[in-house]
């Protein structure tokens, strides 16, 4: 079945079934391997990306459920060589271990901070309560979300 | 300029691969590619060992390539694991760097007419006094390096360092946090199917009927191959192998045998058959003899899980006889070792090709899958097969870190000082890795119709140890006897966990160390200072009570509260020391922590921090709140809601002081912190409330357990 769906900033026809969730479809279909899987379950947030403004678990919406709604991944945000404020803030603070948690709270702290620029530490702790980082990278992620709020409310 | 000693025996992984181009080549486009056969696994080991050789070679990291290791070409460097990349590879790397710019200046020196004395380098260009100059790319050729590696030209003392000892950024940090695709999950090739195995429900089962016509009906399935217990099903789209591999799972049945113990305690290890070893004793009468009060105590560690935030995940391809698998194993010439055997091919028409995965902290499903994807690529000649493993496979299957039981008794004597000391353990083995002798350690391979055997789980040997790693006291006490107690067979398997059984030793030593000091009315830092000769030691952990502002005999307030606790890893790789504060009202929280280490040489000061930064707070998440779960047939842990890890909301500050020790071996740093971790925590709730715990982990009911006995 072919499937319309917008994808940052663009419309992507897509043939897949619309019970597809979302993240087999930007990452087979579209090449979009930034939103990473961790379980399928909705339980880890390493497949976070924002869908309406909001961050979503894209292992756990059909495709179906999307089309007609702005969908914004990892891709979309900035490039390597190009980077988006939180990503560069990801790299001066040098926070990642493995890195494999890092797109899906890019993605998390993003739609936060869109809808509440001067969220404080305690919001954006709560907003990551779906996002696990199991190398312990937590207190740099927090310095590098902090960081890059700084950056991007000047 | 003077150069630092030469060794006889070659450093590092140099003595087992000698060739100078295994591990370098210097190219004519002004790079030079790096062969590292240690692998990255999120601990920042690629970055430090480019710094190792821009540092000998004289230029900037940007001209350095990473050539990915690949058992075609790569030097054999066994494992990437114990801390011992920088020692192996590092080491390695700095001798054939050191001695291939010898021999750039040397053929810079004919060229140019010049002395060797009257060379200088600076980024890959050689000039001579006079002005002349030639680039290393003019240089280059192909046969440059096509010798054996001598380790004669001395590396340059650590006082001329400048690319090595500095904070140089990661170089994969800016594609990873971009989103690029970049681990092995991500991988893609040209006609790539997906494939998923339903796996047995529990060990030991046997697989008596499935539906394999329906399955094979669905959208997308390619083929359902069966062999023996093994069952697996390949589909074009992943959806579909997902959606076949449930109805295969729900269609077929097993019979299982009740084979798990009773209980979930670790005290179920004192029930079965140990092999039983001194592996340390010193007795001294005289000390015995001032005994006057003696203690006792015993310490518990559940089964805990890597649980890498990644399910494994590898492709494979069988063409023309032959395998190509791309893996994130740990060691692929290992891996090789095991899959020549499962797969009755010869060695040379497996090629296993490393691509990074998420953290593993030691030894997970990364090559248990490598092994699935091969026996299922054998169904489909021609198209590689892409297996990534289920969030519920790699909980159920991952080869887990023991549980453990320790058992410690002391005397103090009338000053409150050890007399005499017993540490006993319970473990099953630590290491159950790919490349024994004899037998297969992959998990397919038990299942198949005609089964590789498992050999003898067992443990490292000692100095560095598996379960009784960190069993012996660096404390010197005058009487002492440290026995392992290795039960070898495991219900459940078991395998190498990030610090092995340092976890579960550092945490009943400095336990225990602290139940004494509070004995002998001391203050708990004062105490360890008391019984400790090492210098090394006795410097971390005054340098994190310096930094944690640590106030003698300082007491919790009845929520809050402070403790400590130290190790030197493997009793001879780095030191570690930790002081940790918690809260704990019905739940207990690490608010904050402090760590001061030391790792002799540094080779990258920020990915040291990075990593015990990453092991404390992964650490605390292991001492509060895991532990896999079982009943009699099957591990009833399968979710991230079974098995709950540290949350953003619960995550401690962290700070970290590096001793930087720039004359001495660079000792590792990727699993100092566990143990003192564990024991810090415990003591900081003792501090905080005056109870004890000494069952890991620390969860609400059992804190809330000791406060109703206290
Ligand atoms: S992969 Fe989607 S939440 Fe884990
Ligand atoms: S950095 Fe590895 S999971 Fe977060």
């Amino acid at each position: 079945m072919a499937l319309t769906i917008d994808v940052n900033g663009e419309q992507r026809v897509v043939e897949a079934d619309g019970e597809t969730p979302l993240l087999y479809v930007l990452r087979n279909d579209l090449k979009l391997k930034g939103a990473r899987y961790g379980c399928g379950a909705g339980q880890c947030g390493a497949c976070t990306v924002i869908v309406a403004g909001k961050a979503v678990q894209s292992c756990d919406v059909p495709v179906a459920a999307v089309v007609g709604k702005a969908i914004t991944t990892i891709e979309g945000i900035g490039r390597n060589g190009q980077p988006h404020p939180l990503q560069q803030a990801f790299i001066d603070e040098q926070a990642a271990q493995c890195g494999y948690c890092a797109s899906g709270i890019i993605m998390a702290a993003k739609a936060l901070f869109d809808a509440h620029p001067g969220a404080g530490e305690t919001e954006i702790r709560d907003a990551l309560a779906r996002n696990l980082c199991r190398c312990g990278t937590h207190h740099r992620i927090l310095r590098a979300l902090r960081r890059a709020q700084e950056r991007m409310a000047r | 300029m003077t150069n630092a000693p030469i060794p006889r025996k070659l450093p590092g992984s140099l003595e087992t691969n000698r060739a100078l181009d295994r591990w370098l080549r210097i190219n004519g486009d002004g790079t030079a590619t790096v062969f590292p056969g240690k692998v990255e696994i999120g601990q920042g080991i690629l970055t430090a060992l480019v710094q190792i050789v821009a540092e000998e070679l004289d230029i900037g990291i940007e001209r350095i390539r990473l050539a990915p290791a690949d058992t075609s070409y790569s030097p054999d460097e066994g494992m990437t694991s114990g801390s011992r990349s920088i020692q192996e590879g590092g080491m390695a790397l700095r001798y054939a760097a050191s001695e291939a710019r010898d021999l750039l200046l040397q053929r810079a020196a004919r060229k140019l007419g010049a002395s060797l004395e009257q060379l200088t380098v600076a980024n890959g260009v050689i000039s001579a006094r006079g002005g002349e100059s030639v680039t290393y790319w003019e240089l280059a050729s192909d046969d440059l390096l096509r010798q054996e590696a001598t380790a004669g030209i001395a590396p340059k003392l650590p006082a001329h360092h400048s690319v090595v000892g500095s904070s140089a950024m990661r170089l994969d940090i800016p594609a990873k946090v971009c989103g690029v695709s970049t681990y092995v999950q991500d991988m893609e090739l040209p006609g790539m199917l997906h494939a998923r195995v339903a796996r047995p429900p529990s060990r030991g089962a046997r697989l008596l009927t499935f539906d394999e016509s329906e399955v094979r009906a669905l959208p997308g399935v390619a083929a359902v191959v069966r062999d023996g217990d093994f069952l697996g099903v390949i589909a074009a789209r992943e959806e579909q192998a997902i959606r076949a591999q449930r109805r295969l799972a729900r269609s077929a049945t097993w019979e299982e045998t009740a084979s798990l113990p009773e209980s979930m305690d670790p005290r179920y290890l004192l029930q079965m058959k140990s092999e039983d070893e001194v592996i340390s004793e010193k007795g001294d009468a005289a000390g015995a003899a001032r005994a006057s009060r003696t203690f006792s105590a015993e310490y518990t560690r559940p089964l805990i899980a890597h649980a890498s935030i990644a399910p494994s995940c590898a492709i494979a391809q069988f063409e023309a006889g032959g395998y190509t698998v791309w893996t994130h194993s740990q060691g692929i010439f290992p891996l090789r070792a095991d899959l020549v055997k499962v797969l009755g091919v010869e060695e040379k028409r497996i090629v296993v090709i490393h691509v990074e995965g998420a953290g593993c902290y030691g030894h997970n499903g990364a090559d248990d899958v490598a092994l699935d994807a091969a026996l299922l690529a054998r169904a489909v000649p021609g198209k590689p097969v892409r297996v990534q493993w289920t969030r519920e496979d790699e909980f159920m299957w991952e080869p887990y870190g023991s549980a453990m039981v320790v058992k410690m008794s002391a005397a103090l004597d009338a000053e409150g000082n050890v007399v005499n000391w017993t540490h006993d353990l319970w473990s099953h083995g630590h290491s159950t890795r790919p490349g024994p002798k004899d037998g297969a350690n992959l998990l397919a391979a038990w299942h198949l119709a005609q089964p590789v055997k498992a050999p003898r789980p067992g443990n490292p040997p000692l100095p560095g140890g598996g379960s009784h790693r960190n069993a012996i006291p660096l404390y010197d006490f005058p009487g002492q006897r440290v026995t392992n107690h290795l039960v070898r067979e495991a219900p459940l398997r078991t395998s190498a966990l990030r610090s092995l059984g340092a976890h579960a030793n550092v945490f009943a030593i400095e336990s225990f160390m602290d139940e004494l000091a509070e004995a002998a009315g001391a203050d708990p830092v004062e105490f360890r200072l008391r019984h400790l000769k090492d210098a090394r030691a006795r410097a971390v952990i005054e340098a994190v009570a310096a930094k944690a502002s640590w106030k003698h005999r300082e007491r919790g307030d009845g929520t809050r509260g402070r403790g400590m606790a130290f190790a030197r890893y493997k009793n001879l790789g780095c030191y570690v020391a930790v002081v940790v504060e918690v809260e704990a009202a019905n739940e207990v929280r690490v608010r904050r922590a402090w760590a001061a280490i030391d790792v002799g040489q540094t080779i990258n000061p920020d990915g040291v921090i990075n990593q015990t930064e990453g092991g404390i707070i992964q650490t605390v998440s292991w001492t509060l709140k895991e532990q896999i779960r079982f009943d009699r047939e099957r591990v009833t842990t399968r979710t991230w809601d079974d098995y709950p890890i540290l949350t953003f909301a619960e995550a401690p500050e962290v700070e970290v002081v590096l001793v930087d020790r720039p004359d001495q071996p660079p000792l590792g740093a990727g699993e100092g912190a566990q143990g003192p971790t564990g024991a810090a925590i415990g003591n900081a709730i003792h501090n905080a409330l005056g109870v004890r715990l000494r069952d890991m982990p620390f969860t609400r009911d059992r804190l809330i357990a000791a406060i109703a006995r206290q």
